[in-house]
């Protein structure tokens, strides 16, 4: 499945992807690009695709279309050859290992080969992340929600990928540790492309230079995060949310919050 | 007294031959939620090729005994791994596949077992101290009883350091707590899994040759007959928990032992029982991971 590279300007170009979750399509014929620098953020209600169509271009859900990464086609490879290939993942809920050290969730993420991990990127983890190095003995398990989420992107960070997907970083972070993960990812975005799912309209306007909005799993629009940012007419009817983030009345939050997490503070 | 600690001793070593099985048995469930039915062929077959080996140099001499330990585990191990790269990985992703491949494997293999050394036990050799006991604590134990718990516990350390201190032996740890995220780390778990079954398959690969040792024969139904048991020692001490699998055989076979001597031969039927129990008061076994 896999061609040879070709000259591009974007890291990521997803065409006519779609994705099933078990025999039933989630995604539909999404396509979108991701430039080679900067945050793309995928934005859209709970529920529409977003973290489906992450998992979609890495391989781990059933998926057709094409997936292209440095204009090469991927989609007809294995997650972690893709991975390989320079790709971080930070996934919803983190997925850190509880039963294994802070040292040891960092040590499995390390790789070799021509995107993998390397001094710089060890220095960058660690100036990023003082607490992780303090705590690199104790379980994963037994640290706090901002602190698993470090460790997650930590992983992510420790190799010189290509391209980071980072989904819902801050989803049930207390509003001081969601200041201390957005600082982290600008950081990190000065390194390495991210696309980012985010339902914080404020991280979003922090980070983002450009918007894909997600519905019903196909896309409704994309264009420059400002243009959507400064359109509260747009946001209202895209995400269904007021500009602050801050649902209509009578909105259902399970449904339809966006800057608002399902979770508590963690 | 001298008879509770017969019990107690000769019920820690069968506990090891359980212990030997069971290990692999959780180890694999662990990583891959498989369960492997052919893991009882992977004994049976390392028993008939480290005997064979062992009948070379002498089944009643001591370098008879350790080249047949030799080629039981790595007959075993061989077994496990070509199982696993021409049966399982093929089937990958699809678990009831996976399980009825076992199933019929282990069907088959007892059936080719029979063609090859015939239905009915076979009397094997042993070294004259294995014949003997040894008196401990006012008891006489069965050396072969020492020889089984020496074995086990050599066993037991040598996976817990692999799994602690080498890189895949993280893998296959983090594999047991969330295999796609290992795989979204950019690692081929597949390596993992064949590499968990030839680990499990050595193990029981040793435990057929031990087994021979302490039944004093060989027969193609032997890793049949202790599978069960294994089963039920991998599901009390917890699916996929490497410690739990140690603690539950111990218990199991001690409880066997005892209830066979003072409860007129119900040793099995207690497990049996004490299996129901522990799937009604802690369904994820004594050390496994609780369900979601």
């Amino acid at each position: 499945m896999s061609t040879a590279p070709t000259m591009n300007t974007n890291v990521l170009e997803v065409r006519g992807l779609s994705a099933r979750i078990a025999g039933q399509e989630v995604v539909h014929d999404v396509g979108f690009e991701v430039p080679a620098s900067g945050v793309t953020a995928v934005l859209g209600r709970n529920g529409v695709g977003k973290t489906s169509t992450l998992r979609a271009i890495l391989g781990l859900i059933e998926r057709t279309g094409e997936v292209l990464l440095d204009g090469r086609r991927v989609d007809g490879e294995r997650t972690e050859r893709i991975v390989r290939r320079g790709v971080g993942y930070v996934p919803e809920d983190r997925d850190v290992f509880a039963g294994l050290t802070v040292a040891e969730n960092l040590r499995l993420a390390e790789r070799t080969g021509p995107h993998g991990t390397t001094p710089e990127r060890r220095r960058l983890v660690d100036g990023l992340f003082p607490d992780l190095v303090r705590r690199a003995q104790q379980r994963a398990g037994t640290l706090s929600g901002g602190q698993q989420q470090m460790v997650s992107l930590a992983r992510a960070l420790l190799n010189d990928n290509r391209l980071l997907l980072v989904d819902e970083p801050t989803k049930g972070l207390a509003p001081r540790i969601v200041d201390d993960v957005a600082g982290a990812l600008a950081a990190a975005a000065r390194t390495v492309p991210i696309l980012l799912v985010e339902q914080n309209l404020k991280v979003i306007e922090r980070l983002a230079e450009r918007v894909v909005v997600i519905d019903a799993g196909r896309v409704v629009h994309t264009g420059p995060a400002p243009e959507l940012l400064g359109d509260p007419d747009l946001i209202q009817r895209l995400l269904g949310v007021h500009a602050d983030g801050v649902e209509p009345p009578g909105a259902d939050p399970a449904t339809t919050a966006v800057g608002h997490q399902k979770g508590g503070a963690r | 007294m001298s008879t509770l600690i017969l019990l107690l001793v000769t019920g820690v070593g069968l506990g090891g031959l359980y212990f030997l099985v069971a290990s692999g048995l959780s180890l694999i469930y662990g990583l891959m939620g498989i369960l492997n039915f052919a893991h009882g062929s992977f004994l049976t077959l390392g028993a008939f090729a480290g005997l064979a080996a062992a009948s070379a140099v002498g089944q009643d001499t001591w370098g008879g005994l350790a080249l047949g330990l030799v080629v039981g585990a790595v007959t075993g191990a061989a077994a496990a791994a070509v199982t696993e790269l021409g049966l399982i990985r093929p089937l990958y992703e699809r678990h009831i596949e996976q399980v009825l491949v076992t199933v019929g494997l282990a069907l088959a293999s007892v059936a080719l077992f029979e063609g090859i050394w015939g239905p009915n036990p076979r009397t094997v050799r042993r070294t004259e101290w294995l014949t003997r006991t040894t008196e401990f604590l006012g008891a006489r134990i069965p050396n072969t009883a020492f020889l089984n718990i020496l074995a086990a516990a050599l066993v037991l350390g040598v996976i817990v350091a692999f799994l602690k201190y080498t890189r895949y032996g993280l893998i296959i740890r983090a594999g047991v707590e969330n295999r796609a995220m290992v795989t979204a780390l950019g690692i081929d778990v597949r390596t993992a899994f064949t590499l968990v079954f030839a680990v499990g398959g050595a193990a029981a690969g040793l435990g057929g040759v031990l087994a021979t040792q302490s039944l004093n024969y060989v027969s193609p139904h032997m890793g049949a007959s202790l599978l069960i048991f294994a089963f039920i020692v991998t599901v009390i001490g917890g699916m996929g928990s490497l410690p739990g699998a140690a603690v539950a055989s111990v218990v199991v076979a001690v409880l066997q032992q005892l209830a066979n001597y003072f409860l007129a031969n119900t040793g099995d039927f207690i497990v049996v029982l004490l299996l129901a129990l522990v799937l009604l008061v802690r369904p994820s076994g004594l050390m496994g991971r609780r369900a979601a």
